[in-house]
């Protein structure tokens, strides 16, 4: 299967973007140094290129009842046009399909963000769903996506903006969205920090591109945006979560909603009886008290007995080796990480390291 | 393109090393290694006085992406290590062949470095990968 390119791809090169394959796309790793950029978008303004992900228009009467069903966070949380939601879409057996961001528009008209690796699957599934409901889904292939990300993102984004949008954009409150024109613009993101998501159409890709640069807003690489999202702990689908696990042992407990009762969502029996049968594992952050790095796939011991490491890395913010774990109900405050066959001692601590730029330890 | 001193023998695994004339040898990883790997944020360096044999891994070079073994070239025991690159890894990056070095190590049998490969070897070696 060949690779595929967003609409940014020569200006990635332009701008000395090492390129992967990430999810079967052409994507910058970074564009010189991954700590530098890290600490771009913590201190100042970035820009990534996120048009890989999967934008999908949910359209029709039906639409609102849809997602009742198919989403385990509840849509009529929203009922302001804009409002977005994080939610986990669940199988069956309460595994996680994927977890994705909502946008509630009208009754009638959702958009919904997925994930680049999960498309596929993601929209089979979806459509499999949406059998007996007045409603049709649209793939927004037509559209590019950039999140602009840190203390001053937004305030940068601003200075481009002429005064009509501006008094769209200006009170735009977390966590909400608008559109203007054919743009849709969020605050919202990946990172900890404040920010935009940008979606518009892919035609207007590099004239968008060179703006945001022209604006001191710098590029910044997957690699980053791995590290600044794990500071932020916030999970990454098909590392710290896939359709093996449930929301209750992945740390999105929260994104459940179960009130009302009523409300019989896929994969909510199998959740009850999770939790009817006491669940047997609990999601947590550790920070290594030595030096060393943690990385994915570690061995946790702990009281209780055996967990791993989903995702870990050295945290640019903290200067220290962090991670997520999956680990025993019972384990403690403590913990003892197997870094290539020796035992390190670390801190099990909440899932969320860094907000705003400062560390959230205690 | 990245640096590769004329004056300096390499193994395959990319470290660099340099004879120091006195029946010690100086080593590190190359200017190609440092940026394939990315960022460091972490170096695990043997004691001094352990003693090695030949592609024996004896170091740890960590970057934000991946953990990378760190082989003695030829045998030997350590006599320093620079811990300078222990508090701040990233000299590794800036300057590889300078303020980024390793370890030094006291070679019994300086013929061995023979066997290593020259700058023209290592360039073309990397030209490959």
């Amino acid at each position: 299967m060949s690779t595929k390119r967003t609409p940014f791809y020569q200006k990635h090169l332009t701008a000395g973007g090492k390129m992967v394959d990430f999810a079967g796309w052409e994507m910058p790793i970074h564009y010189g140094s991954q700590l530098q950029e890290h600490k771009q978008v913590r201190s100042d303004a970035g820009v990534f290129d996120v048009s890989h992900m999967t934008i999908l228009d949910l359209k029709g009467t039906d639409s609102k009842a849809y997602l009742q069903h198919l989403l385990a966070n509840d849509v009529a949380k929203l009922t302001s046009s804009g409002k977005a939601l994080y939610s986990c879409m669940l199988n069956n057996s309460a595994g996680i399909v994927d977890d994705l961001i909502v946008y509630y528009i009208d009754e009638m008209f959702y958009r919904i963000v997925v994930n680049a690796g999960t498309r596929e699957k993601d929209i089979a599934w979806m459509q499999q769903q949406l059998q007996g409901y007045q409603a049709t889904l649209t793939e927004r292939s037509d559209l590019a996506m950039l999140a602009v990300q840190g203390p001053n993102a937004r305030t940068k984004v601003f200075s481009l903006m002429p005064a009509h949008e501006l008094a769209i954009a200006e009170p735009l409150k977390p966590f909400t969205g608008a559109f203007i024109g054919d743009w849709f613009i969020a605050r919202t993101g990946y990172t900890g920090e404040d920010g935009f998501e940008l979606m518009f159409p892919a035609t207007q890709a590099e004239k968008v591109w060179d703006a945001i640069l022209a604006a001191g807003i710098a590029p910044i690489g997957l690699g980053a945006r791995d590290t600044l999202r794990l500071e932020a702990g916030m999970n990454l689908y098909g590392t710290d979560m896939d359709e093996t696990t449930s929301p209750l042992v992945s740390g999105l407990g929260w994104t459940i909603a179960w009130e009302p009762n009523s409300r019989d969502f896929i994969g909510r029996k199998a959740l009850e009886a999770e939790k009817a049968a006491g669940v047997q594992h609990k999601f947590v952050g550790l920070v290594l008290e030595d030096k060393g790095v943690l990385r994915s796939h570690m061995k946790v011991h702990c009281e209780g007995g055996e967990g791993e490491i989903t995702s870990g890395t050295f945290s640019p913010t903290l200067g220290l080796a962090i991670a997520m774990a999956r680990v025993p109900a019972s384990c403690g405050e403590h913990c003892q990480v197997d870094i290539r066959g020796k035992l390190h001692r670390a801190k099990v601590v909440k899932p969320n390291f860094v907000r705003h730029g400062k560390s959230v330890l205690a | 393109m990245s640096k590769i001193p004329s004056e300096l023998k390499y193994t395959t695994s990319h470290e660099w090393v340099r004879d120091n004339g006195d029946g010690t040898i100086t080593v590190g990883i190359t200017d190609h290694a440092q940026e394939l790997l990315g960022d460091l944020v972490h170096i695990e360096l043997p004691e001094v006085e352990a003693e090695f044999g030949a592609e024996d891994a004896l170091a740890v070079a960590e970057s934000v992406k991946a953990a990378s073994d760190i082989y003695a070239p030829v045998a030997g025991v350590v006599v320093d290590i620079n811990d300078a690159v222990l508090d701040n890894p990233e000299l590794v990056n800036s300057d590889p062949y300078g303020d980024g070095w390793l370890f030094t190590l006291r070679v019994e049998d300086m013929d061995v470095l023979d066997s290593l490969l020259d700058a023209e070897t290592y360039a073309s070696s990397v030209d490959e990968a």
